[in-house]
Formats: C-alpha cells, sequence, structure tokens
C-alpha cells in the first residue's frame, strides 16, 4: 500500500487557486455579468464593448438569438421575440394575463407556468431566462479563460418562493452551479457599503424594468442586517412605457383593441424613447404612424405620477415594518433603470428628505454587489470581513378551518428559519389530513398564493383533537420552502421539497434539459457525468480543506486516517468510475464526514464566542 | 451528534437572567452568524450546507426570542418548567378584562372620532405605558421566583402586546389613507 501523503497543517497541499465566481443581476429589460479581478468587483462586456445583455430572445427560423440581435428582429417578428420573460416568472396563465400590458405573444396554459408560442415550439419563461444566463456565463467563461465554479444570481427582494424557484431551475437548466440566490436591494447595498465603508440605515430604492422594491438596511461593523422589505413584483419602467404607449394611441386616435403586434410593438418602442429622451430634454417630438405630436416633461410627471405614488407608499410602509421613522434613514441609495426618470429621483428625495445616492450606474450596481458576494462565497476572500443577514418578504403560512391562513413565520423574519406548529385532527377516525401552504399576508387563503400541497396519511384514527401533527417549515438562505409533517403520537412523516403550484416539476426540467442537449447536439451522459466530476472535485476540495484545517485537532488519528483514505478512494472514484458510481461515492463519503462537519459546526461556535470575549477584555 | 436544545441563554454564553444587556447580544449573535451562517459553507458538501441552515435557523430563533422582552419572559417561565399556553383556560383577573374590554371599544370607536389621529396616539402612549409596568412587575416576581404571580403578569402582557400590534395596523391604515 502506497503511504499517505500528510501536508504540514496549515498549508494547503496545492497552490491555492482562485475560483471563477461571478454575480449574475438577471434583469426584466436587461442582464449583466460581473467578477471580481485584482480585487476590483467590474461587469463584463462581450466581444462589441457593451457591459449591457438586453433580456431578449428571438426564436427565428435560422436559430436563437439573445440580446441585441434578438431586439432587433423584435420589429419584424414581434411573436418570436420574448421581451421581459422574467414577469411571467413562476406566475400562472392568469396573473400573466392580469399584467395587461402589451403582450404580443401567444399564451398557452402550460402545467405550471404560461408557455409562449413560438416559431421554433413552445417555450417556457424558465427557458428564456435560462438561455440569457447561458449567454452571460459563456461571455465570463471567455473572458476568465474556464468554466465557472459558480454564481450568484440576484432577484428582486419581493420575489416569492415561486418566483425564487423558477430562477434556480433556469440556472439549472443553464448549467450553472448557483452560490446563492441574492435579493438585488441587498447586492446595491454590498456595492454602495463596501465601496464607502458605511454605518447606518440605508433605504434601497430599486425601479427596474419590471419590478419594485424597497428595502430598508443596518449596517455595522461589515454586517449587512435586511431590516425589512417590501415592494410589487409587477411594477417598473414597463408600466410607464405602457401607460405612454397608451397615451400615443389615444393621441393618435388609434384603438387600442385594433392594432396588431407590431403597431403595439413600435408603440412601445416610441414610448420607451420618449422616456428615456425626457431625462434631459424639458420636452421630446413623438409619433405614431401618420400622427405626429409632443409630449412635455409635465405631461409625463402626470402620467407615471400615480405609479410613483404606489412606489411612495410602499416606501413608508416597509419603514414603519423596520420600526422606524422617515427621520432614522442615513441614505437613500438608486438603483434600477427606471430611477434616471427625473420625476422618481424628484419624488424620492422629496419624501425621505435625503438626496439618493447615485454615484455607481443604476445599471451596474447589482451586478457588481452580486460579484462581491461572490468572491466571498467562493471562498476567494474571508468571509470574514461580510455578512449577509436577508429577510423572508412575504408570510408563509397553512390553511386552516374555514380557509383561513394561519402564518407559520411571518414576513421580515431573518432567513434562514425553521419554525413547527401543531396541528390537530377535526373529525373523530380522521386518518389523513391534507396539508395546503401558503405565502401572503391575507387573513384568507384564497387572497394568497397557493405555494403547494400534500397529504399526509396513516394516522391512526382517534377522537377529534387526539392526533397531534408536527409541520415544520424550514426557509434556507435563498428564502426556498421546504416543508415536513409528522404526526407525533405514531411518528408517521411526509415531507416535501416545495415545489410551487406554478413551478416546474422535475420531469418537466428533465424535459427542457433533453431537448437543450438535442439543440446544441451535446451527449446527455457525457454532461451527466462532467457534472459528477465537478461535484466530485468539490467535495474532495472541501473535505481536503477541512481536513487540512481542522483534521489534527478535532479527530483522533484513526478517524483521520479514515477519512483521508476516504478522500483518496473519492478521487480515485472520479477518475476511473460512471456518473451513478460518483455520485454514489459523494453520498458516502458525506454520511462518512457528518461526524466531523458536526463537530467542526460546535468549534465554529465556540471559537466563536471566545473571540468575542477577548475583545470585551481588550476593550476594558 | 448536533445538539441543537442547547438553552438560548448558554448558546449566548450569557447569564440567565430578565434583563440582559442587547448590545452585548447583539454582538455575540453577530458572532454566532459569521461562525454559522450559510454564505460561510457555500462550497461546502451539501451536508454541511444543511447542518449550517439548521444551525443558522436556531441562531436566529434564539435571537429573537430573547430579543423581546415578552418572548424572553415566556422563555424564562418555560425554563423553569412553566409552559404559557394561551390556548388553555385559565381564570383571568375580572378588574383586568374589564380595563381590557373598555380599551378595545375605544380602539373600535377610534375611527369615528373627530381627531382619531391624536386618540390612537394617547391609547398608544398607555398600551405602551402599561407593558412597560407588567415588565417591571414580571422582573420583581421572576427575581423573588413567584412564578404563578410572574405568570399571570405575562398572560397581561400577551393581551396588550396583541393589542398593540392592532393599534400599529391602525397606524397604518390610517397613514395608507392620506
Amino acid at each position: 500500500m502506497a503511504l499517505l501523503q500528510i501536508s504540514e497543517p496549515g498549508q494547503t497541499p496545492e497552490p491555492h487557486q482562485a475560483k471563477r465566481a461571478v454575480g449574475i443581476d438577471l434583469g426584466t429589460t436587461n442582464s449583466l455579468v460581473a467578477t471580481v479581478r485584482s480585487g476590483v468587483a467590474q461587469t463584463l462586456a462581450d466581444l462589441d464593448g457593451e457591459h449591457i445583455l438586453p433580456s431578449v430572445v428571438h426564436y427565428g427560423a435560422q436559430g436563437v438569438q439573445v440580446g441585441f440581435p434578438a431586439r432587433a428582429a423584435a420589429l419584424d417578428d414581434p411573436h418570436n421575440t420574448i421581451f421581459s420573460a422574467k414577469r411571467m416568472m413562476g406566475r400562472g396563465l392568469d396573473d400573466v394575463t392580469a399584467l395587461g400590458g402589451l403582450l404580443p405573444y401567444q399564451l398557452v396554459a402550460g402545467a405550471g407556468m404560461p408557455q409562449i408560442e413560438t416559431r421554433r415550439g413552445l417555450v417556457s419563461p424558465v427557458e428564456v431566462s435560462a438561455a440569457i444566463l447561458r449567454e452571460l456565463a459563456d461571455r465570463a467563461q471567455e473572458t476568465l479563460g474556464g468554466d465557472l465554479d459558480g454564481a450568484v444570481i440576484t432577484v428582486p427582494a419581493y420575489f416569492d418562493d415561486a418566483q425564487r424557484q423558477a430562477t434556480k431551475d433556469a440556472a439549472r437548466l443553464a448549467g450553472l452551479k448557483v452560490y446563492r440566490l441574492l435579493n438585488e436591494p441587498t447586492a446595491a447595498a454590498v456595492a454602495y457599503g463596501l465601496d464607502q465603508g458605511g454605518e447606518g440605515v440605508v433605504a434601497v430604492y430599486d425601479l427596474g424594468g419590471g419590478t419594485f422594491d424597497i428595502s430598508i438596511l443596518r449596517l455595522e461593523k461589515g454586517v449587512f442586517e435586511v431590516l425589512a422589505t417590501g415592494g410589487d413584483t409587477t411594477l417598473g419602467g414597463d408600466d410607464m412605457d405602457h401607460l405612454v404607449a397608451r397615451w400615443l394611441l389615444q393621441q393618435a386616435g388609434v384603438d387600442e383593441s385594433t392594432i396588431d403586434a407590431q403597431q403595439q410593438r413600435m408603440a412601445m418602442i416610441e414610448a420607451c424613447r420618449a422616456k428615456e429622451a425626457l431625462t434631459d430634454a424639458a420636452q421630446v417630438d413623438v409619433h405614431f404612424g401618420q400622427w405626429h405630436g409632443t409630449l412635455s416633461r409635465a405631461q409625463f410627471d402626470e402620467l407615471v405620477d400615480s405609479l410613483i405614488d404606489r412606489t411612495i407608499r410602499a416606501f413608508k410602509r416597509t419603514i414603519r415594518d423596520a420600526g422606524l421613522k422617515v427621520g432614522d434613514i442615513d441614505e437613500v441609495v438608486m438603483v434600477g433603470g427606471s430611477t434616471r426618470v427625473p420625476r422618481v429621483r424628484e419624488r424620492v428625495e422629496a419624501f425621505s428628505a435625503r438626496a439618493p445616492l447615485t454615484s455607481i450606474d443604476p445599471d451596474k450596481v447589482v451586478a457588481v454587489g452580486a460579484a462581491l458576494q461572490a468572491n466571498v462565497l467562493a471562498g476567494n476572500k474571508s468571509a470574514e470581513d461580510m455578512l449577509l443577514l436577508d429577510v423572508i418578504p412575504l408570510s408563509l403560512g397553512l390553511e386552516t378551518m374555514g380557509g383561513l391562513m394561519e402564518k407559520v413565520i411571518h414576513r421580515n423574519t431573518t432567513i434562514p428559519v425553521s419554525r413547527a406548529q401543531e396541528f390537530t385532527t377535526y373529525k373523530d377516525g380522521q386518518t389523513a389530513m391534507v396539508i395546503h401552504v401558503y405565502q401572503g399576508e391575507r387573513e384568507l387563503i384564497k387572497d394568497n398564493r397557493s405555494l403547494a400541497h400534500f397529504e399526509l396519511r396513516g394516522i391512526p384514527p382517534m377522537p377529534a383533537g387526539g392526533a397531534k401533527v408536527r409541520v415544520t417549515f424550514q426557509v434556507d438562505a435563498d428564502g426556498l420552502l421546504s416543508v415536513g409533517a409528522e404526526e407525533l403520537s405514531t411518528g408517521v412523516k411526509s415531507s416535501i421539497q416545495v415545489k410551487p403550484s406554478y413551478g416546474l416539476g422535475d420531469a418537466e426540467i428533465t424535459r427542457m434539459l433533453q431537448d437543450s442537449f438535442a439543440h446544441a447536439g451535446d451527449d446527455r451522459d457525457a454532461r451527466a457525468l462532467r457534472e459528477q466530476q465537478v461535484e466530485a472535485d468539490r467535495v474532495a476540495e472541501a473535505l481536503a480543506a477541512a481536513l487540512d484545517k481542522d483534521g489534527q485537532s478535532l479527530l483522533s488519528e484513526q478517524e483521520y486516517a479514515l477519512l483521508l483514505a476516504d478522500l483518496e478512494k473519492l478521487k480515485q472514484c472520479r477518475a476511473t468510475a460512471d456518473a451513478r458510481t460518483i455520485a454514489a461515492e459523494i453520498d458516502r463519503i458525506g454520511k462518512a464526514t457528518e461526524e466531523f462537519a458536526a463537530r467542526r459546526m460546535n468549534q465554529g461556535i465556540r471559537q466563536a464566542l471566545s473571540g468575542q470575549k477577548v475583545d470585551d477584555l481588550e476593550k476594558f | 451528534m448536533v445538539d441543537l436544545t442547547q438553552n438560548y441563554f448558554e448558546l449566548f454564553a450569557l447569564p440567565v437572567s430578565c434583563q440582559l444587556d442587547q448590545q452585548q447580544l447583539a454582538s455575540q449573535y453577530r458572532a454566532l452568524q459569521r461562525a454559522v451562517h450559510p454564505d460561510r459553507f457555500a462550497v461546502d458538501s451539501e451536508r454541511q450546507q444543511r447542518l449550517s441552515v439548521q444551525y443558522a435557523s436556531f441562531v436566529n430563533e434564539a435571537f429573537n426570542t430573547l430579543k423581546q422582552p415578552l418572548s424572553r419572559a415566556i422563555y424564562l417561565l418555560r425554563l423553569a418548567g412553566r409552559d404559557v399556553d394561551m390556548e388553555r383556560n385559565t381564570v383571568m383577573d375580572a378588574q383586568f378584562l374589564m380595563t381590557q374590554m373598555e380599551l378595545r371599544e375605544e380602539v373600535s370607536e377610534l375611527k369615528t372620532q373627530a381627531n382619531p389621529e391624536a386618540e390612537l396616539e394617547r391609547l398608544m402612549a398607555q398600551v405602551d405605558g402599561d407593558i412597560t409596568a407588567c415588565l417591571s412587575s414580571f422582573e420583581q416576581h421572576w427575581h423573588a421566583q413567584e412564578l404563578e404571580q410572574a405568570e399571570t403578569i405575562v398572560r397581561q402582557m400577551q393581551f396588550m402586546v396583541k393589542l398593540a400590534a392592532e393599534l400599529a395596523q391602525l397606524e397604518s391604515e390610517l397613514l395608507d389613507g392620506e
């Protein structure tokens, strides 16, 4: 038997390789990718020097195009050019239709989300988002010279479980390892906070193309603690365009219901152009068809004021939720392209009595913050100096008798969070219970969003109120929920990873993956093997680092030797075996290291507290 | 294995008591989250990540419980073997119930008042004052180890904290209605 090599404690066996980690801002209108190089976070440009990628995908006769070429194709081929897919993520057909607006697509009800009819068949909003993510990942891989290790992808803070899950599904479809889903306002706060070494209370006002978020954070000693978050996932710059487009059509004497998709698109483009021009000009010439006219800044302000009112109301409510007053806010950060509209800045400044911070490009600030966080999560930078404590934006609960919502986790609770609630049977001899999970703030479940439902069967027959069922909600750091239920007297268990009613099933994801391989001419087995190898490398690297750091102090000689042997076995297996065998070996290693993992955790806690004591002593 | 049954005070290395140094609690909390938060384990194995989610959830729950005076008081009683279960039918002091009913009546008539904002502010101040009084009364009973009385006070406090939340909700409605 060959002798095992053990490196000196505190010295890593191989020179430390920086991980290729990126932050991706997957926006309604535009998307960006950023990374940290030489300690500086910057967005990455394409070959033409463009940093922004329009979030547009064109399903053309010749193939699928993403970004500027797709946007250019929109006018000639509106039905096959998908804009604003983010607004459809995790939504049902009714929600999407209720967005109103001028969507020129043929929507078809799918198993969960609506599907869009295109020349290349039905596509789901998840697939559209995956195409955008893939394009950005390819760009980053070319710039960084290799496969990406992981990504932080931003989502609106106010995204619910279904919308978050859909975003994670899109990343999986694009072949990305997601380190974390990060809330957009939190990302912006990171970009500003680290930039300026700030302390105090910060409000982030984030008005994007299709979503509005407001978050109140407390910054202290590198900890970003979100106190409250609020917003509206159906409110953004798009809506301003819609209002202006509607005004244009009225002025031109055109009946909105009679125009075709191409005319709709033209009205939207003209509206958007007018809005952007009015950022600098007092008035702008506009036209639609034969009609010509002008739109003044004052007229525009009047058109959009009701939208801005809604954001200010949400701002007020969120400050109250944080237990603060307007005067407690030290800084206001502006994020999102729509905050370029002068009226928006005026109104926010008037309300907060603070000149809003705009020094970082509002289009790029979210991607920059995400890149900084990705760099920390990848382990490229010590996590000692930054910690993000985020919250869940909407309450989670269960349906109880009478269609009432029983909240188990309230909104603005710091995540991760785990909470259990006990329920009992309603009838004598009842042997099953339906657990129906909702998200939202209203008292009646019918006014909230249904996330999932499942049955707990096999409860022994008892008189009404006899059985005790404990339902446990666990929300992870991505804001994603899993639910478990257990009957306490018999231990009958049931648990699910919540697959939202509007989400995609595993079968659907598999089909999409297969479709994408078919199109790419990729080999499914080869990809599966590659994925398992990457995972094996990750596990091996993590274990090697853990052994190196804590093996000597936390393990007996024998335990150390056993784990070291396991590590070698995994490496060998990774080099020679097929995907399934590698997966099994990864699982086995996981079980073998469970005890070690727990000891490391407990040690972390002890050290954290003893470190605190030393600090305290030094203070006095 | 994982010991998530540790008492919250021990977890934060703080003495078991009703009064605690909020700043120390917050700084211990941050130190613990720096050690256990899932962001520290983003590149680790799935199991290590799951473990970290469990620990971080536990630390969050402990922090929330100790931070708020009412939940801290309920937790102290639980440690002393007294579960304060609101569902259980307990006889409340008649005088206390009368006062509560009068208060609630005032709240329900609030919106018809000439100056609801001023009236609301007065009520909120009154309820806040009552809660503070309850807290100091709880402390006295706790120190004297008069658990029966301490529990009664906590039950009363639950009523008032609920009322305070309703008043805050009313305030939101009034403000949003502007």
